[in-house]
């Protein structure tokens, strides 16, 4: 059956047979490299479509159409348009800073990919602080922004700059948060292990309401952090035309736009292995020929699939709802989410240790 | 109040108006040094409460400018149109604005199309045209051999 | 290692919102002065799209210059040729037919539809919810083509004349506007509960850019954003014209004074004005849609001033005559001017989100201010 594994093996020790042990590290490092590039081409270029079939779809549009078969080729036209564009750099700017800036955010999307277990025994290195490794890798974006939107010398960069560093910071909290209190089930900070204790069903039902409220502030937490609609403040086109990308053009851009994409995917592949089991199909405590059947979908959709879907989640807010205001925005993370998920966190503390999860 | 009752109880103010004929709306010819304490009258008079100024603009009639003020009353649903007649070489008028706030915006205008000066208006600043820009576009006598439209 | 441009001698944050701007629908120029995010002035710079519509007016005949205010409140042209068509017939003293009568107050009403729901999708948009703006566009797109039908034109109609209307309504107007009513009132319901109901609208409107009635009627603030204010206002009921005095309508008032119910208004004029269109669409009378008039108009001297309630405002049209066949001074009292004169005073102290979101709500058409 087809399995990202069996490639990987293959390929493993293929490798391994004809190069030799530490020239086989070397390629296989090279070829990780090249497959999270193609990766993240990839990515992009799916989620943007997605996003515009998914906006056209709610705002009765029909949506790109004309390039390519059902307009499949739209997002790689722009993407070639993006790459022939000038990159600008104002006259004022802090050259150095403003041309680094995309870079930053790039590699800091890049690096969080490391954990992530794509399929069963298929993931770049599985640190066992997993899950703590990307929390605190995701909040080197806010270093990219803010460098960004300082270094513009653009007063609309600046404010989205500063706007994003208030609303980044706070809302690592609470994602934080929600990820420890998933911990505190798991009792390991590494992926493979949490993903591996969702065997008999997934924490989202096995963890009771604390698992579903910690799964709620986490999607808000993320969306914000990955400053998405309603919590956009960063960009607010409408207010501060762009934000902190307002002078970036051409592929300079084009980075900041798909290192949102990225980061939307990676939020949304940390929620699914948290909560929803990661590659784990479903499966339901001890329903043997259940869980066999379950087992014949490949893990890699299982993981593919409930990321889609919780990008879709976050998609239609996008196109749902207006933009909350900055105070707002500060108000709902330290006055609500913070204090509900701290007390979630004590609750879930509990319940862990009566083990009242199966 | 009817326009003869507008007319009657303004005549006993001050005797000087002279009230034109004709049109919809009584017409007061005030002279431009008795319009500011006419027009705290009649915004702060019961009677009157002319508290909405809906129109304020100038006419240039080539020997003079007039400014025109159209008041109404939101309580007593009357209307009165207020002129002054202006020196058309040197026209300046107090400033109404800090009677009824949107002749700030409108006294603005008419300043930069008219070249009329409002005393004691608190930013009598050119709002539409720019800074360098030489003439009163809306006078008679205005011409730009440029931009004009000629039928 | 760079000097910090545009701050004040006192250290206040200077930007310039426009006149290229997302949320200011135009080209709008507002110089703010914020400290932190927090608005202490607004002054609007106009004039970047006036083309000076008064002085052109005064070579151009009278049936001429009605077809220039189409491009004033292009959003409510019919409303601006209706003012100018008022302006003249009262000075030529021309009785309009009935029937012309019905069908201006119909596509002034029809207009009014159109351009709040155009303001209903740019706020929204504003705010940051970028959906209702297409089905906003939706229904416009529907009323857009029943004015194509009838004046064959979509934006500036040109449509209403002095004396009447150009030409009589397309046969199935009628048929067509019932349709739409029909499926109107409901879409009503949708946008409340795509946007009105939603808490995140809700807070990002209540309590901002509050506007007092004191200052309403100072400013000279019109139509919605001074009914909100709870400013009773409505030209169409203080001084009816054509057969406004003839039709059941309420004059929607709020108290609020904030953006939010500045946007109820809004939607209660939509309401209302379904309202007046069902009452007139079955009534509307045979006869002829244009009254004779000479070919070349000559007013008599004197002064003549025509309000209209615009979707906007408070249109005014004051024509001075000397008797000729062209206005010796024609000035346009523009809602928008007013209503964006107390910007600042409901903007200030205000968050730049706020602002965003007093402007939608103030429906500013640029043209319409700048003339």
């Amino acid at each position: 059956m087809f399995s990202l594994e069996s490639i990987k093996n293959t390929v493993q020790n293929w490798l391994q047979l004809h190069v030799g042990a530490s020239m086989a590290l070397v390629i296989e490092s090279i070829l990780l490299g090249i497959l999270v590039i193609i990766l993240f081409a990839v990515l992009g270029l799916v989620l943007v479509f997605m996003e515009r079939k998914v906006s056209a779809v709610m705002q009765i549009r029909i949506g790109p159409n004309r390039v390519g078969p059902r307009g499949w080729l739209q997002t790689s036209a722009d993407t070639l348009k993006l790459m022939l564009k000038e990159g600008l750099t104002p006259d004022g700017a802090d050259k150095f800073l403003f041309n680094l800036a995309p870079f930053i955010i790039m590699i800091a999307a890049m690096l969080i990919m490391i954990p992530i277990a794509f399929a069963k025994n298929f993931q770049i290195w599985d640190i066992n602080i997993g899950v703590l490794y990307i929390s605190s890798v995701a909040s080197v974006s806010v270093i990219a922004i803010l460098m960004a939107g300082w270094s513009s010398n653009n007063k609309f960069s600046l404010l989205g700059a500063m706007r994003s560093g208030a609303q980044i910071i706070s809302y690592e909290l609470s994602a934080g948060i929600s990820v420890i209190t998933m911990v505190i089930l798991t009792q390991s900070l590494s992926v493979n292990e949490i993903i591996a204790s969702q065997e008999n069903g997934w924490w989202i039902f096995k963890g009771h309401i604390p698992a579903i409220i910690a799964f709620i502030i986490f999607m808000i937490a993320v969306t914000a952090e990955t400053n998405r609609a309603p919590f956009d403040l960063a960009e607010a086109e409408s207010e501060l035309t762009a934000g902190f990308h307002t002078e970036y053009s051409g592929m300079k851009f084009a980075l900041f736009f798909l290192a949102e994409y990225i980061n939307i995917f990676i939020v949304c592949a940390v929620a699914s292995i948290l909560f929803f089991g990661g590659w784990m199909p479903f499966h339901i405590g001890n329903w043997q020929t259940f869980n066999h059947i379950m087992d014949y979908i490949p893990s890699s959709i299982w993981f593919f699939g409930k990321t889609f879907l919780l990008i879709g989640l976050i998609m239609w807010f996008r196109w749902t709802f207006p933009r909350l205001r900055i105070d707002q925005l500060l108000n709902l993370e330290w006055k609500y989410l913070l204090p509900i998920s701290l007390a979630n966190m004590l609750l879930m503390t509990v319940i862990a240790i009566l083990k009242w999860y199966l | 109040m009817t326009k003869e009752e507008l007319k009657n109880t303004l005549t006993t103010i001050n005797n000087q108006f002279t009230f034109e004929d004709g049109g919809e709306w009584l017409n007061v010819l005030v002279p431009y040094n008795a319009l500011k304490s006419l027009a705290t009258h009649l915004f702060a008079e019961p009677v009157f409460n002319f508290n909405y100024l809906f129109c304020l603009t100038c006419v240039d009639w080539r020997t003079h400018l007039t400014m025109v003020y159209h008041l109404t009353s939101l309580q007593w649903q009357h209307n009165l149109v207020v002129k002054v007649i202006l020196n058309r070489d040197k026209p300046e008028v107090d400033t109404l604005s800090d009677i009824w706030k949107t002749a700030e915006f409108l006294e603005r205008e008419v300043f930069e199309l008219f070249g009329v000066h409002f005393h004691h208006h608190p930013d009598l600043r050119r709002l539409i045209l720019t800074d360098d820009f030489k003439g009163w576009p809306l006078r008679k006598d205005f011409e730009d051999p440029v931009n004009m439209i000629k039928l | 290692m760079h000097e910090v441009v545009g701050t004040t001698p006192k250290g206040d944050f200077i930007i310039n919102v426009g006149p290229q701007h997302p949320a200011t629908h135009g080209v709008l120029h507002l110089v703010i002065t914020l400290e932190g995010e927090t608005i202490k002035k607004i002054e609007p710079h106009l004039g970047y799209i006036h083309r000076s519509i008064e002085k052109m007016c005064e070579s151009l005949t009278y049936r001429q210059f009605i077809y220039v205010t189409s491009r004033m409140d292009y959003l409510s042209a019919h409303i601006n040729n209706h003012a100018c068509a008022l302006c003249v017939e009262k000075g030529l003293q021309v009785d309009v037919p009935l029937r012309a009568q019905y069908i201006r107050v119909l596509l002034d009403e029809l207009t009014r539809i159109a351009s709040h729901e155009l303001w209903w999708g740019a706020m929204a948009m504003d705010v940051g919810a970028f959906t209702p703006f297409f089905y906003a566009f939706r229904e416009r797109e529907t009323i857009n083509e029943i004015m194509e039908e009838t004046c064959g034109a979509r934006l500036t109609m040109n449509y209403m004349v002095p004396g009447g209307v150009m030409a009589d309504i397309h046969p199935a107007f009628q048929q067509k506007v019932k349709k739409f009513i029909q499926q109107y009132k409901k879409k009503i319901d949708e946008y409340n509960e795509l946007v009105t109901g939603n808490i995140i609208f809700q807070n990002r409107m209540k309590g901002v850019g509050y506007l007092s009635p004191e200052n309403a009627i100072s400013y000279g603030c019109s139509g919605p954003v001074a009914r909100a204010s709870g400013v009773a206002c409505d030209v169409r009921k203080r001084y009816p014209y054509d057969v406004y005095n003839q039709v059941q309508f309420d004059e929607v008032i709020e108290t609020g004074g904030d953006s939010f119910a500045r946007y109820l208004v809004r939607i209660g004029e939509m309401q209302q004005s379904v309202r007046i269109i069902e009452q007139l669409i079955d009534a509307i009378p045979q006869g002829d849609f244009q009254a004779k008039t000479k070919a070349v108009i000559k007013l008599p001297k004197g002064e003549f001033y025509q309000r209209v309630e615009t979707a906007r405002g408070e249109l005014g049209v004051y024509i001075v005559s000397e008797g000729g066949t062209t206005p010796y001074r024609i000035k346009f009292r523009s809602p928008g001017f007013c209503n964006l004169s107390a910007l600042n005073e409901m903007a200030k102290g205000g968050k730049i989100g706020d602002l965003v979101a007093t402007m939608g709500t103030l429906d500013l058409v640029i043209p319409d201010i700048d003339r």
